[in-house]
């Protein structure tokens, strides 16, 4: 029992911080330029793809820096030629603009590297056992990963709090009217947050294409969460989108754990009164915990656990 | 004219059209597809209520289209299997009650906020539907989905309803119907009471309206038309199964609509035309057709807003005052570059696909358009590139003489 | 805008009419974009490259075997769509493997259409869906598997883990769908009477292509200390599963339904198994019969992939020989009632045999396991090296599972 509770601490905590690299970009774009933007997985992908590319002709470490700033490069000429000109449109077109990219990437994904997972590995530097727990072993790998991610956390919240740059962008989450108006460069402002966004999502492909599956689906089935994670926490707040990554890390790896169902708990008369949901174990639907999650904090608290703005 | 004499035309001309069709395009396959425009049109205006009309995107439609289709499924499995004397064409109603029920019931909870907290809950409940579907087995039947039999009811005027023609009827009636009903909605104060509350939200609340009572009530309409849609479905595959509530329905919806565009009436039924044939089609010419309709959804984003209805309107006034033919020398100089464009675009990617990933099983000799090419060779890919960065400068060079163009005529007619 | 759209609707519906002349034509109805075009794409060149064969010594009946290949998109719905075209098109023949919700679809349809359309009956050969109730509950005489079912499947697996007293826990994981669930229920029956001494130690399921981290699912496994898991996952979530399993240290061996599957060799090797996962298969090229072998390697070849579906290679075969046997290939009744207790040589070797019964294609399986190539084996997967080698050949009749099919025949 310990031993599941420790393991699935450290991992729902691994994940949740995965979420977190995603997430941070997601609600920085959304907040400064309202646009949800649904490509962000892809991006993720997208530096997944570049790390294994990258890594395979030159090596894992150059690929860890190099490939985070291509696909931020890709992700501003993205705003700059496509999500500038359908802002006039308004949130509707430029939301849709991202919806049909995604779609896109994805099949370009799938025609320049195939439909399937490619050869992207742990590089041998880093492929080793970090310490074994009642005989269970923790790779280094996943601990470098946290390690990244810790370190892009405590980086951001450098940036955030004690930079100019930071000043801005913290005044831009809650009056970017105002910002625009106290003469900053908007429109660099926002491609530039979009590029970074971008690379810190790029970033966390990099690092989580190894230890997870390097394939066409893997933005598909991350998307979604990210933006669960984003208005669970609260559109425009970073704590929350941080607090909101770690407990959907946590909820689905621990109901993954918990094998019960309506019909261990209040007994088979109840169980069978529910047909279908009554047998239904917690573990069984550990993965959509998270949108159950999403619905109760909108109908409650539509801004979000920290947020303090519905759009 | 008056108004009314136009609609009554408008609407004449729709029927006959519904009738008419089926003599034109004979073969099964013909039958089948234009069965599934019909739904698809249904389900398109439906999605309109709300994003075109209301102002609210929604990622989870597909719940209502396909929750209404298995209880339509299950119902007629029940009325077949006690014999109730139910005819199969007023079938369509169980699905718009179902309609009406998951539309109020999610309503409920969703319609409370506009905007992204709105599009965010559909999302959420869109996912836990399609997911639920394949835990809660006995009522969705797993990922096979709950079969039906659509000739097991009494006949309807001699009727059995198993050859797909008489189904098409069946729906084109219904389709027809929906239509009406639906034009009918946008013309009453509550279908203008719902484009007050997508423009000017504070507005309708001074007026005094509530504007969350608003939303609710076009979301159940919305629903009971999605409901219809589903019904229709069920009864055209005799299968309804969980592909059908899921994202991917839902995106295939938004993406109708949006394309025909919001804006009109006619929007979404021009998108589930269009998609729908493409949708089908698309894949037997074509194995990029995915991308394809990436691109295409990308580029009404970026330069055709409206959508094809939009577009269409934009020439209206031109071809009332008679001046619509003015325009032709500038659009035949712009066709050119356009055609050059679409033609290298098409290339590129066909020439890519083909080098990335049929190359290695099929060789990279290929047919293009009824052509033989080589696509390791490099002249197809410089025809391709050329004609691409030739069609775009020339498009860029044409642009500005339809604009200049359309602003003359446009001028002119207004005088 | 209209014009050019009936224009193009009226072309594609009437030239697909008119070409209906000579060849007899086969539609296939699979996935050939997305997610699921690899295997798709895989069946259609198996196919293919069978009638090819055929083509290339005269044909039958002297005439050409055409393939349509139309993408499903692996929906069922549009699925039937397809079928239609491909009849509109002139096929008395749909062919299909990828899901068993399509195939029931499929079943489904094609009963109805034949019920309906007297005279222009079609007929349906399943090349890879498995679920049992296509040949049992939901049997149809217009469909013919050549495939081994689930249950089959099963059986033959179970038959060989009766002879490994080493397995002692076994945990089972699956997908949460109806396969997933047939997988769970069958492992849990077949064991129970063949090794009841196996302590089942966990049955899990999880949701299907929704998982992203394993680590969870294997923390479980490790905790109850199995040493053996079965489990029906196929594509990333399988691929997941074992990279999981493998970081964390997890030492059990893998049955499996699908490890054989498009990416399954690369996420093996990745995970460094050596013959600790294992499959259970009706043909095996490291060890099949020379004809076999020599077909496969033209197969890569010309193809660069492997012959996944060997029994795509029988369908074709048996098909040929059942046209020939009727002496027509537009009366379909004929062609199924020849089909019906066919018995053939098989692709791989060894007799099979179309059960009369429920239309179920009864052969010798394979159980395989994966690892660095055996000297003299001559085929590798996903060019990693490493290949299939086989462990068991279980015999045809310790295959036989019985079936409750109640077959309605035209008369």
């Amino acid at each position: 029992m310990l031993q599941l509770v420790t393991f699935s601490t450290l991992n729902g905590v691994l994940y949740g911080m995965l979420l977190f690299m995603m997430a941070s970009g997601l609600t920085l774009i959304f907040s400064m330029m309202g646009v949800l933007n649904f490509a962000h997985a892809s991006f993720y992908m997208i530096g997944a793809y570049f790390g294994f590319e990258i890594s395979r002709r030159i090596g894992f470490w150059p690929a860890f820096f190099i490939a985070p700033v291509l696909v931020g490069l890709v992700g501003a000429l993205v705003e700059r030629f496509g999500l500038r000109r359908v802002h006039k449109f308004g949130h509707v077109a430029e939301l849709l603009f991202t919806f049909g990219l995604a779609f896109v990437i994805e099949e370009l994904v799938q025609m320049i590297w195939g439909k399937l997972p490619v050869d992207y590995r742990v590089p041998p530097s880093l492929d080793f056992v970090a310490f074994r727990l009642f005989d269970t072993t923790y790779p280094a790998y996943r601990m470098f990963m946290l390690a990244v991610a810790v370190a892009m956390f405590v980086f951001l919240l450098l940036v955030l709090k004690r930079t100019r740059v930071g000043l801005i962008i913290q005044a831009a989450l809650t009056h970017p009217g105002m910002v625009a108006m106290l003469g900053h460069d908007v429109p660099t402002v926002f491609m530039s947050v979009f590029g970074v966004g971008a690379a810190l999502a790029g970033l966390a492909g990099v690092i989580a294409g190894p230890a997870l599956v390097t394939q066409p689906a893997m933005a598909a089935l991350l998307g979604p969460i990210l933006f669960v994670v984003v208005v669970v926490g609260g559109l425009g707040s970073l704590a929350g989108a941080f607090v909101a990554s770690l407990l959907i890390g946590l909820i689905q790896t621990f109901a993954v754990a918990i094998n019960l169902s309506m019909g261990d708990v209040f007994g088979p008369a109840v169980a069978n009164a529910f047909g279908d949901l009554g047998r239904v174990t917690v573990a069984q639907i550990a993965p959509i915990i998270p949108y159950l999650l999403l619905v109760l904090v909108l109908i409650f608290k539509p801004t979000g656990l920290f947020g303090n703005r519905e759009s | 004219m008056s108004t009314g004499v136009k609609h009554f035309i408008a609407f004449a001309a729709l029927a006959i059209i519904l009738i008419a069709l089926p003599k034109v395009f004979v073969s099964g396959s013909a039958h089948t597809m234009m069965s599934l425009m019909g739904i698809m049109i249904i389900f398109a205006l439906s999605y309109n209520i709300l994003l075109g009309q209301t102002g609210l995107l929604s990622f989870g439609h597909a719940v209502y289209y396909g929750l209404a289709g298995f209880c339509v499924a299950h119902a007629m499995n029940y009325i077949a299997r006690e014999k109730i004397g139910v005819p199969l064409p007023f079938i369509p109603l169980i699905g718009a009650f179902a309609g009406l029920f998951f539309g109020a019931l999610f309503g409920l909870i969703s319609t409370r906020r506009a905007g992204t907290v709105f599009s965010m809950i559909s999302l959420g409940i869109g996912e836990l539907v399609a997911s639920s579907a394949l835990i809660l087995r006995s009522f969705f039947g797993g990922e096979e989905g709950i079969p039906t039999n659509r000739t097991k009811f009494p006949p309807f005027f001699g009727y059995k309803f198993g050859p797909q023609i008489e189904v098409y009827y069946l729906i084109a009636f219904w389709c027809f119907v929906c239509i009406a009903l639906m034009y009918a909605l946008t013309r009453t104060p509550f279908g203008r009471m719902c484009n007050a509350v997508r423009d000017n939200p504070e507005r309708a609340e001074f007026v005094g309206y509530s504007t969350q009572r608003v939303r609710f009530i076009a979301f159940v309409f919305s629903a009971i038309f999605a409901g219809v849609a589903g019904a229709l479905a069920t009864i055209n595959f005799e299968l309804m199964n969980s592909q059908s509530l899921g994202a991917g329905q839902s995106g295939l919806v938004l993406l109708m609509t949006y394309v025909g565009g919001v804006g009109h009436f006619i929007g979404p039924i021009i998108g589930g035309v269009i998609i729908t044939f493409l949708q089908i089609s698309l894949s037997d010419i074509t194995k990029a057709w995915m991308l394809y309709f990436g691109l295409m959804f990308i580029l009404v984003v970026m330069f055709s807003p409206g959508g094809v209805a939009g577009w269409l309107a934009l020439h209206q006034p031109l071809l009332k005052g008679g001046r619509i033919f003015r325009l032709i020398p500038a659009y035949a100089l712009a066709l050119v570059p356009m055609a050059m464009l679409a033609a290298g675009l098409i290339m590129t990617i066909e020439l890519a696909h083909r080098m990335l990933v049929d190359a290695q099983s099929d060789g990279s000799v290929m047919k293009l358009a009824g052509w033989t090419v080589d696509a390791a060779k490099a002249q197809p890919w410089m025809l391709a590139i050329g004609l691409l960065v030739c069609g775009a400068l020339g498009l860029k060079l044409a642009w500005p003489k339809v604009r200049e163009a359309f602003a003359a005529q446009s001028a002119e007619v207004a005088q | 805008m209209k014009k050019v759209f009936a224009g193009a609707v009226a072309c594609l519906l009437l030239c697909g009419t008119a070409l209906a002349a000579d060849p007899i034509k086969i539609g296939f109805v699979d996935p050939l974009s997305g997610g699921g075009a690899t295997t798709g794409e895989g069946g259609l060149k198996n196919l293919q490259f069978a009638v090819d064969i055929i083509n290339n010594a005269g044909g039958l009946l002297g005439r050409k075997v055409e393939i349509i290949p139309l993408d499903n998109k692996v929906n069922p719905q549009e699925s039937l769509v397809q079928a239609q075209k491909a009849i509109d098109q002139g096929a008395r023949y749909i062919t299909q493997g990828q899901g068993s919700a399509v195939a029931l679809a499929l079943t489904d349809f094609i009963s109805k259409y034949n019920e309906r359309n007297p005279g222009k009956e079609v007929l349906y050969f399943n090349y890879a869906a498995v679920d049992p109730a296509l040949t049992n509950a939901k049997c149809s005489f217009w469909h013919f598997r050549w495939d081994a079912s689930a249950d089959i499947k099963m059986a033959a697996l179970t038959n060989f883990m009766k002879t490994r007293p080493n397995i002692k826990k076994i945990y089972l994981i699956n997908q949460d769908y109806s396969f997933g669930q047939a997988v769970r229920t069958l492992a849990r029956d077949m064991l129970k009477t063949k090794r009841p001494d196996i302590e089942i130690v966990g049955d899990e399921v999880h949701p299907l292509q929704k998982v992203t981290d394993f680590s969870p699912y294997i923390a479980k496994i490790k905790a109850s200390g199995a040493d053996s898991v079965i489990t029906g996952d196929w594509g990333q979530d399988m691929a997941l599963l074992m990279k999981a399993g493998a970081e964390a240290g997890l030492q059990v061996d893998w049955y499996t339904y699908y490890a054989g599957g498009g990416g399954g060799p690369t996420a093996i090797k990745q995970a460094g198994l050596e013959h600790r996962v294992f499959d259970i298969v009706e043909g095996n090229a490291n060890s099949a019969v020379e004809s076999a072998q020599k077909s496969e390697a033209e197969f890569r070849a010309k193809y660069g992939i492997g012959l996944w579906y060997p029994r795509g290679m029988n369908e074709i075969a048996m098909f040929a020989e059942a046209v020939k046997k009727a002496g027509t290939a537009d009366d379909v009744k004929k062609v199924a009632s020849a089909l019906e207790g066919m018995k053939i040589t098989v692709f791989d070797g060894g007799e099979g045999y179309m059960r009369k019964d429920d239309h179920q294609f009864i052969q010798d399986m394979y159980l395989r396991s994966f690892g660095p190539l055996d000297k003299g084996a001559k085929f590798d997967e996903e060019n990693t090296g490493w290949g299939w080698k086989e462990i068991a050949r279980i015999n045809s009749a310790d295959t036989i599972v019985p079936t409750t099919c109640k077959m309605e025949r035209p008369n």
